[in-house]
């Protein structure tokens, strides 16, 4: 196993099916009246996050407690680009600290490689998103909602047609799904306007559409990119109805879509821009379930990049605590 | 007469060995090697089998001072060109405060003549404060002490065209050039890296191509229009070169530059996502450096130039997006070229003393450098042993700065001797006093 997860490509396809697998047994503590693991019992991991974001942290957080981690979250919003504390002096804070895990979050592409490999600390790092660059945790809690809906939640997902919508360029959310999903042998088709594509993405092992109904009766599971408005502003697109109306997934392209496809959105979700309401809420979206399997999938992350292999399977641990 | 310096069995330009007697700070004598007499008094340099060459000329440095004194002084970074075999730079403009008056180049080419390792030559800006809206008095640097020829905002395009043809119109009143960067300012906005394949699987914003071969299109036309000099700062796309190529061939009077960073390296260095790396332009890809060395080779690119550009660790050591642009070039330059276009054959040792010497004290209008290995000429000399090779270590520079990409690398040619005016600056690869 990876000493860090700066990238979902970091993972093989061994590498990716064992996080799915571990997520799974760890899925199993949920049903549990004590949700609690002594995996990482006197280790302790920081949420490093530079931006904000509510919901990251906080599965993170839920993940490591789940492990029995001392858990410190480590607000530090703003503070490297302006005159506050730079990474290099944060993550020298976290060193004599004693970290064994730093979860980051990070406006600027590439600050967990740095963290990881600027000889500043000794610590697992995770990347909990930065820039527009990966998000490889929710790559891999999409990865398991797939799996688990149309795999049986076993092996990868070969074969499988995923179809991912919206600003593929400023999506770390994209990047690291088609990483990911090539590792574990779906097809990807990435559908966006031509100026929300990055010139360069020719070269990923994805299909390109401009156009959202030809892939959907093809697609097995669509996957829905947040789209700012800001970009509107930057000539990305002239509006948000126009935008709405070219890749918005609505009823009507709901009712395209094979029987058994499911709609994911890694959120937050802007309704009525790149979802409709009734989309987001129909029984065929698993939006709110990606949320739980996130903290599955943490969980797994954090034990096998922080537990290492020295300490017992999660099976066995669960079977000891006599849960 | 002064101390005569013997420089023993070196080859002129890579050619035949030669004893080269200096004195009173010119090329006294060429003779054959040994049939010089060793007189009391003499100084001999033994340099059998190394190549001498004019002192090397750079028309793109920047030595900080005045303002980051932190990161450069021009102390050092004349001591730094010393040492890469440099007797001549060009101080670019992007200093603070901006040297757009006649008193801050004059100041810039007194401390480079306190300094004395080299021969200091302030670029002016071309435009007030570098803020692309009035012009410099670039007539009044050009009469000034410091006889500037160079003008650039170097570190910022000037992107308005009616400044640009006004620019370029009045600086053929004293044989000025306008030296470009060629940045489309909108098509750049928050750019970190070459756009291309690396830019998009790093998530890094993408500095297109274009954006620099769009102005240099715009530039050649315009300089064709009112007949004047354009220069072209380091041109890193085969984009760029192709225009120039063209341009040249339809007798517009453009010359270019490339640095030696764009001659070795490619953008796959990002995926470090080490700011050690990061240069505007950018690094481009594989086809680019491949493009830029035949350019130079065939004399589409008319010079090597540093764009030394040294920055304080705390501008480099932290995440990419917000560190500072720039590398350091003069103690490597030489170097660079030697690996990547003496060793394949894409230029022999003439061609880098033109290339290096003589083309940019042409396009600077210097009289002093650049000139001819003959007796009578000025001793501007450098010598280097072409078969040594030698790791980087940026901590042995003489500036406060480490931003050197080749660092740990292991390079060929060694700069041993560089002589300004038959005064040993460098003798035995050490800086002198």
């Amino acid at each position: 196993m990876i000493s860090h997860l700066l990238s979902a490509a970091d993972l093989d396809h061994d590498d990716a099916v064992l996080v799915l697998d571990t997520a799974a047994e760890m899925a199993t503590l949920s049903d549990r009246s004590v949700k609690k693991l002594p995996a990482l019992r006197g280790k302790t991991v920081v949420n490093l996050f530079f931006e904000d974001s509510t919901r990251t942290r906080i599965s993170f957080e839920a993940a490591a407690k789940r492990l029995s981690a001392d858990v410190i979250n480590f607000s530090a919003k703003g503070s490297s680009v302006s005159k506050g504390e730079t990474l290099k002096d944060t993550a020298l804070t976290l060193q004599a600290m004693g970290a064994d895990a730093v979860v980051i979050r990070h406006g600027a592409s590439g600050a967990p490689h740095r963290l990881a490999e600027a000889g500043w600390i000794d610590g697992a790092v995770i990347n909990a998103g930065d820039g527009t660059h990966e998000h490889p945790t929710q790559a891999l809690l999409d990865a398991y909602t797939i799996r688990r809906h149309l795999r049986g939640g076993e092996g990868d997902l070969s074969g499988l047609r995923v179809t991912v919508v919206g600003d593929v360029l400023h999506s770390r959310v994209a990047r690291s799904n088609v990483h990911l999903l090539d590792t574990l042998g779906a097809k990807v088709t990435l559908v966006a306007p031509p100026t929300l594509l990055p010139v360069g993405v020719e070269e990923w092992p994805v299909t390109v559409s401009y156009s959202l109904d030809d892939p959907l009766p093809e697609s097995d599971a669509v996957m829905m990119l947040r789209v700012q408005r800001e970009r509107m502003n930057a000539a990305f697109f002239p509006s948000a109805r126009e935008y709405s109306r070219r890749y918005g997934l609505d009823q009507k392209r709901m009712d395209m879509l094979p029987e058994h496809a499911i709609v994911m959105h890694p959120g937050p979700m802007i309704r009525g821009m790149e979802i409709a309401d009734g989309v987001a809420d129909h029984d065929r979206s698993v939006i709110v379930e990606q949320v739980a399997n996130g903290v599955s999938v943490r969980m797994a992350v954090l034990y096998l990049l922080v537990g290492g292999a020295r300490e017992p399977r999660p099976a066995e641990l669960v079977g000891e605590a006599g849960l | 007469m002064t101390q005569r310096i013997i420089l023993r069995g070196v080859r002129p330009l890579g050619g035949e060995s030669a004893d080269v007697v200096v004195a009173d700070g010119v090329i006294h004598q060429i003779a054959t090697p040994g049939s010089v007499a060793v007189a009391d008094g003499d100084r001999v340099f033994e340099l059998t089998g190394q190549v001498l060459l004019p002192g090397l000329v750079d028309l793109h440095t920047h030595l900080r001072e005045p303002g980051r004194e932190d990161a450069e002084t021009v102390r050092t970074g004349s001591a730094a060109a010393a040492l890469g075999g440099f007797t001549a730079v060009h101080a670019m403009a992007n200093t603070d405060p901006v040297a757009d008056t006649a008193g801050v180049v004059e100041q810039v080419l007194r401390l480079g003549q306190e300094a004395g390792y080299v021969d200091v030559f302030p670029v002016g800006a071309v435009t007030v404060g570098l803020g692309g809206e009035q012009l410099a008095e670039l007539g009044a640097m050009a009469d000034s002490a410091a006889r500037v020829r160079v003008f650039s905002d170097d570190g910022k395009c000037v992107d308005d065209a009616l400044l640009m043809r006004r620019a370029l119109e009045y600086v053929k009143a004293f044989d000025g050039v306008i030296a470009q960067h060629a940045q489309e300012p909108r098509l750049t906005s928050g750019a970190q890296m070459n756009e291309g394949a690396v830019s998009a699987v790093l998530g890094l914003r993408g500095w297109p191509a274009v954006a620099e071969e769009s102005i240099i299109a715009r530039d050649t036309l315009l300089t064709a229009h009112v007949g004047s000099r354009l220069h072209v700062c380091h041109v890193s796309t085969a984009g760029s070169v192709d225009l120039i190529r063209r341009a040249k061939d339809r007798g517009i009077d453009v010359t270019a530059e490339v640095t030696p960073h764009h001659l070795l390296l490619t953008d796959e260095t990002a995926r470090s996502y080490d700011p050690i790396y990061k240069v505007n332009p950018p690094l481009r890809t594989e086809r680019d450096v491949l493009a830029v060395r035949e350019g130079l080779a065939d004399g589409t690119l008319d010079i090597v130039a540093t764009d030394h550009a040294p920055h304080t660790s705390e501008d480099k050591d932290c995440e990419w997006d917000v560190a500072a642009f720039g590398m350091l070039g003069l103690p490597t330059a030489l170097s660079v070229v030697i690996d990547t276009m003496v060793r394949p054959g894409l230029l022999d040792w003439a061609g880098v003393a033109e290339r290096l010497s003589a083309a940019p004290a042409r396009i600077g209008r210097l009289a002093d450098h650049g000139r001819p290995l003959a007796v009578g000429e000025l001793a501007n000399l450098t010598v280097v042993d072409p078969d040594a090779t030698w790791t980087v270590d940026p901590w042995d520079f003489p500036g406060p700065s480490r931003n050197s990409p080749y660092r740990g690398m292991q390079l060929p040619g060694v700069v041993t001797t560089t002589l300004l005016r038959g005064r040993p600056t460098v003798v035995e690869g050490q800086l002198q006093w």
